[in-house]
């Protein structure tokens, strides 16, 4: 099965969750996805073992200027300003290309070919016995969705998907964006993670509209439960979201973090803690 | 006008519980909430809306389903798995449609649609929001849910902002600025007078830091850094020095982890009008030193 | 000869608009008789690619010259291609920074003056 973390909005800990309960189901065979591929952190918490690295392009156009008759047509059709047509050349821009193909499919005479850019790298390893994947996306790259579609189509091949019994663990990217929504779907379960405090109810409310367009049933993870107030619990409350597990705030847990530490590592006893949100996910599923 | 952006790269560093202090020192400032993904501004300074202007953007491919033959070319030519072909029983081809969040607005099924059954519509992405607060004027958004050209909204409010701020004489435009390192980010740097980098001393909040102050000196602005929680992990704030240090960043201030922060937050107030003592006063000191990088300026 | 000059407004007594690829208007004048043609700039609603847009226009209306604020490198690079000449650093009246030019008081960049996105401000809402 499928799991995703997700949040409105970074910093309430949604690589903390999927890190520790990725480590804390062991016995199901997990693949762990970092599909937060403009700042990928999970890897700073399971240190993985990287044995491959797959580079991820698009097609972007190359012109044949003895074929070209300027005529114009490419650069009209590019919906990204990709193209210039001059009176005796052409210019491409390949970093405002999002390789749709529309200008070597529609040149009048033919002109056009694709050749491969890179836009990033998806990195596959194992840490503990979980099957790792990551994408890192080129610092001023544009485009995130067709990495993370590579890390999905790379954890499907690898056949895990298909068997009930293992868990695909996905770090999504924080927000409500298309690269969250590629990240997400497909997802039999996704895990919102929150703060009580306004930001954290007003971000809730934001994922929650994403997670109703996926049509994804979904709980909540209140983290730094201590600290706060009750109106993440009255809103959860409210519109029948279940609250799957509440960590509370602790100086310890901040530290951890802040060191690369998972918190199931030295802190034992929450193990049993996400072995049990494990369980609650399971029952609320259709079977 | 002076402008200051504050940033962080990661989110939940306290970006935006600065951004409401710092608009509740400087007195005669527009406010701007570019974080137009998950903006949160508006909880701390509770604006009274005065205008909507709606944000179109964009032009998503519409099947008209009375004019679609099934022909199937532009499944075939979509790259973005826009276009999905929903089978009978059978397994023959009952219908074509379009998922509107995949799909990229490059047009290649219009452009090659042979009986012209797809258009390209419009669409409405955002709302854009000039407000009053009481700290002075502020312009926020809201984008629509898998919406993209966050960007161009983020100019769209920066530069509602500066109008605003040029009309009404007002000395400063505090922006908060969007998380990660992106368009919306690299939109929202554009012409800013110094960038305010809040980070805190965790290996991703140091990570992510370096990012941001890699972007922000491609586009040659004055940055200064500012260490939130700095007590978390103090080898972690001293790495964070050292980074700075080496890169001739001033660390301009420190915070350390406190409750009053979470209290001001449920209380939806700017924390350095909540806290009493020392949070407050680190605050007040930050301000001061920001307002005397300009008045040097000033006089030079 | 005709030189061309990013301008917020379409006459000669216009401020120069700081920005190439979104700037307001294009002006196209005869620095001598000063009779010109202002041209509207569409790009200024592109979500992306406006200086490629732009250069690409102004590429097609014969200058030799183009007096702007900045230029970002897509724009400079088309302008470069197609022969023309960039100038950054215009400020004032569109008619100050023509007698500028004519008394030699710029002169022509080797590069782009800013990094591709600057200037993302501009944005007219359609409806």
């Amino acid at each position: 099965m499928m799991i995703s973390i997700a949040s409105g909005k970074g910093g309430t800990g949604k690589t903390t969750v999927a890190v520790n309960l990725a480590l804390s189901i062991p016995e199901r065979g997990v693949q762990f996805l970092d599909c937060d591929v403009e700042e990928p952190n999970a890897s700073i918490f399971l240190k993985p073992r990287i044995e491959e690295t797959v580079s991820v392009s698009i097609p972007v156009p190359r012109i044949d200027q003895e074929k070209c008759d300027f005529c114009g047509e490419c650069a009209k059709i590019c919906a990204y300003h990709a193209l210039a047509v001059l009176p005796k050349k052409v210019l491409v821009f390949p970093h405002l290309c999002h390789g749709c193909g529309g200008c070597s499919l529609l040149c009048p005479q033919g002109a056009i070919t694709e050749q491969d850019r890179e836009i990033g790298r998806v990195e596959i390893g194992h840490s503990n016995g979980i099957e790792f994947i990551q994408g890192k996306l080129n610092v001023g790259e544009a485009m995130p969705t067709p990495l993370i579609r590579v890390i999905k189509e790379k954890a499907r091949r690898r056949g895990r998907w298909t068997n009930p019994a293992s868990v695909t663990v996905i770090d999504a990217p924080p927000g409500t964006s298309c690269s969250v929504i590629e990240a997400i779907k497909g997802s039999d379960f996704c895990i919102l993670v929150t703060e009580p405090t306004p930001f954290g109810l007003n971000d809730l409310i934001l994922a929650v509209e994403v997670l109703k367009k996926l049509q994804v049933s979904f709980g909540v993870v209140i983290n730094r439960s201590s600290m706060g107030d009750y109106r993440v619990d009255s809103y959860c409350q409210e519109n029948h979201i279940p609250i799957l597990l509440r960590i509370p705030f602790d100086r310890e847990i901040a530290t951890l973090y802040s060191q690369g530490i998972p918190i199931v590592q030295e802190k034992k006893e929450y193990i049993e803690d996400f072995r049990q949100m494990m369980d609650y996910i399971q029952e609320l599923l259709p079977t | 006008m002076k402008q200051i952006l504050i940033i962080s790269g990661k989110g939940g560093t306290g970006k935006t519980v600065l951004t409401s202090s710092l608009a509740a020192l400087a007195k005669a400032a527009v406010l701007a909430d570019c974080d137009v993904d998950a903006a949160d501004l508006h909880l701390l300074l509770h604006p009274v809306v005065k205008g909507t202007q709606e944000f179109w953007s964009g032009q998503k491919a519409v099947i008209d389903d009375g004019q679609c033959i099934n022909c199937g070319r532009c499944l075939s030519l979509c790259r973005f798995e826009a276009i999905k072909a929903l089978k009978n029983q059978d397994g023959s081809l009952k219908k074509i449609e379009i998922d509107p969040i995949a799909c990229e607005e490059c047009r290649v099924c219009y452009y090659t649609c042979p009986v012209g059954a797809i258009q390209m519509e419009d669409r409405l992405s955002g709302l854009l929001f000039i407000s009053e607060t009481k700290y002075g004027p502020m312009v926020h958004a809201k984008l629509g849910i898998a919406e993209e050209n966050s960007g161009k909204l983020v100019a769209l409010v920066k530069q509602k902002a500066q109008e605003i701020a040029q009309a009404e004489g007002k000395r400063w435009l505090i922006i908060d600025g969007p998380p990660g390192i992106g368009c919306p980010v690299i939109a929202s740097l554009s012409g800013v007078d110094l960038v305010l980098v809040v980070t805190e001393p965790t290996l991703s909040g140091i990570y992510d830091m370096e990012r941001v102050i890699d972007l922000a000196a491609h586009f040659g602005v004055l940055t200064k850094v500012f260490i939130n929680k700095c007590d978390i992990n103090w080898d972690n704030t001293r790495t964070i020095e050292e980074i700075c240090q080496k890169r001739g960043i001033e660390v301009i201030g420190y915070l350390p982890f406190s409750e009053e922060v979470v209290q001001s937050l449920i209380l939806g107030m700017p924390v350095v009008e909540y806290s009493k003592g020392m949070i407050a006063e680190e605050i007040i000191t930050l301000w001061k030193k920001i307002e005397a990088i300009f008045q040097k300026e000033g006089k030079s | 000869m005709k030189i061309g000059i990013t301008a917020k407004g379409d006459n000669l007594d216009s401020e120069v608009d700081p920005r190439f690829g979104r700037c307001k208007y294009f002006i196209i004048v005869d620095p001598d008789t000063l009779e010109f043609e202002a041209i509207e700039n569409f790009s200024i609603e592109a979500s992306g690619g406006a200086g490629v847009q732009s250069g690409q226009l102004v590429a097609t209306k014969e200058v030799e010259v183009i007096l702007t604020g900045n230029i970002g490198p897509n724009a400079f690079q088309i302008l470069q291609s197609a022969g023309i000449k960039t100038i950054t650093g215009a400020s004032g009246k569109v008619r100050e920074a023509i007698e500028k030019y004519k008394k030699g008081g710029f002169k022509p960049v080797e590069g782009s003056n800013v990094n591709s996105k600057f200037g993302v401000l501009e944005e007219k809402n359609r409806r």
